[in-house]
């Protein structure tokens, strides 16, 4: 049978190729769709703390909601992010990260 | 759900999310995202949770994604295939994504309540979202006025973002 511990370890498991995104990739672009996979990482152990967690035999509603709360949050932060990228791109023509340099000491 | 179909998802999942980090062509990684978030919703329809999976599809595998696209078809990335992979970054962060998953599986095999198969639960006819809305509306009205206005305010700063000068 699936245990609690297959799910948190499957969502551990994205939240790590998430990070190893961020930390390796140079693009902002891709390093947004890095964070995305690690905020999906911790809904996805949410949900799955909600599931066994029962009361009254239904699964806990406030992790989910919980959830429902952090996916809204996540969309408004990737059209400014990515607004920011744009406006970014207009005026350096670049997205590397590498090439962003003017507010090195 | 029957153990061969979590981990068939599973593994769906954790592939293509390996692809958008690895592949050196952002549509190839967006379009890797998209298989992901589909894996994900499938792993939340495998947890009851059948609300949260199809507003996943909706707003994740729908529209955040389509907002993606659109910018990277909107900027020449061509160049990002060209660049030389700096060691270093590669060298730190294989380091410390190892000692990450140790520790991983150090907690989850230390977690004796998460050794639980699943609990039974009671398929009321009104579904998940019912006690989804009922839940948001009734213990959390106030959080959700303030996020409704987070999203104005986001939108606000978007257009005003792309504005061409701010005045």
């Amino acid at each position: 049978m699936v245990t609690l511990n297959d799910y948190l370890i499957v969502s551990g498991l994205l939240f790590t190729i998430g990070f190893a995104g961020v930390m390796l990739r140079r693009n902002l672009i891709i390093i947004y769709m890095a964070l995305e996979l690690m905020l999906n990482a911790a809904n996805l152990s949410l949900v799955g703390f909600s599931r066994f967690n029962t009361q009254n035999n239904l699964p806990d509603f406030n992790a989910q909601v919980f959830v429902f709360f952090t996916i809204t949050v996540a969309a408004a932060e990737v059209a400014v992010g990515l607004a920011i990228i744009v406006a970014l791109y207009r005026a350096r023509q670049t997205t590397h990260v590498e090439d962003l340099t003017s507010l090195k000491f | 759900m029957a153990p061969a179909l979590f981990w068939t998802f599973a593994a769906v999942m954790l592939v293509f999310g390996l692809l958008v980090v690895v592949s050196r062509n952002p549509v190839t990684s967006a379009l890797s995202l998209v298989v992901c978030f589909l894996g994900l919703a499938a792993l939340f329809f495998s947890l009851d949770a059948f609300f949260i999976g199809v507003i996943q599809i909706l707003v994740y595998a729908g529209a955040v994604m389509v907002l993606f696209l659109f910018i990277i078809m909107l900027f020449d990335l061509r160049a990002e295939a060209r660049r030389k992979t700096n060691v270093s970054a590669v060298f730190g962060g294989v380091v410390v994504v190892t000692l990450f998953v140790r520790v991983l599986f150090d907690v989850s095999y230390g977690f004796q309540n998460g050794n639980a198969v699943f609990p039974a639960i009671e398929r009321r006819p009104e579904g998940d979202a019912w006690h989804i809305g009922m839940t948001l509306f009734q213990t959390y009205n106030l959080p959700f006025q303030v996020i409704a206005t987070l999203v104005l305010v986001a939108s606000i700063g978007v257009v005003l973002l792309s504005k061409r000068e701010l005045k």
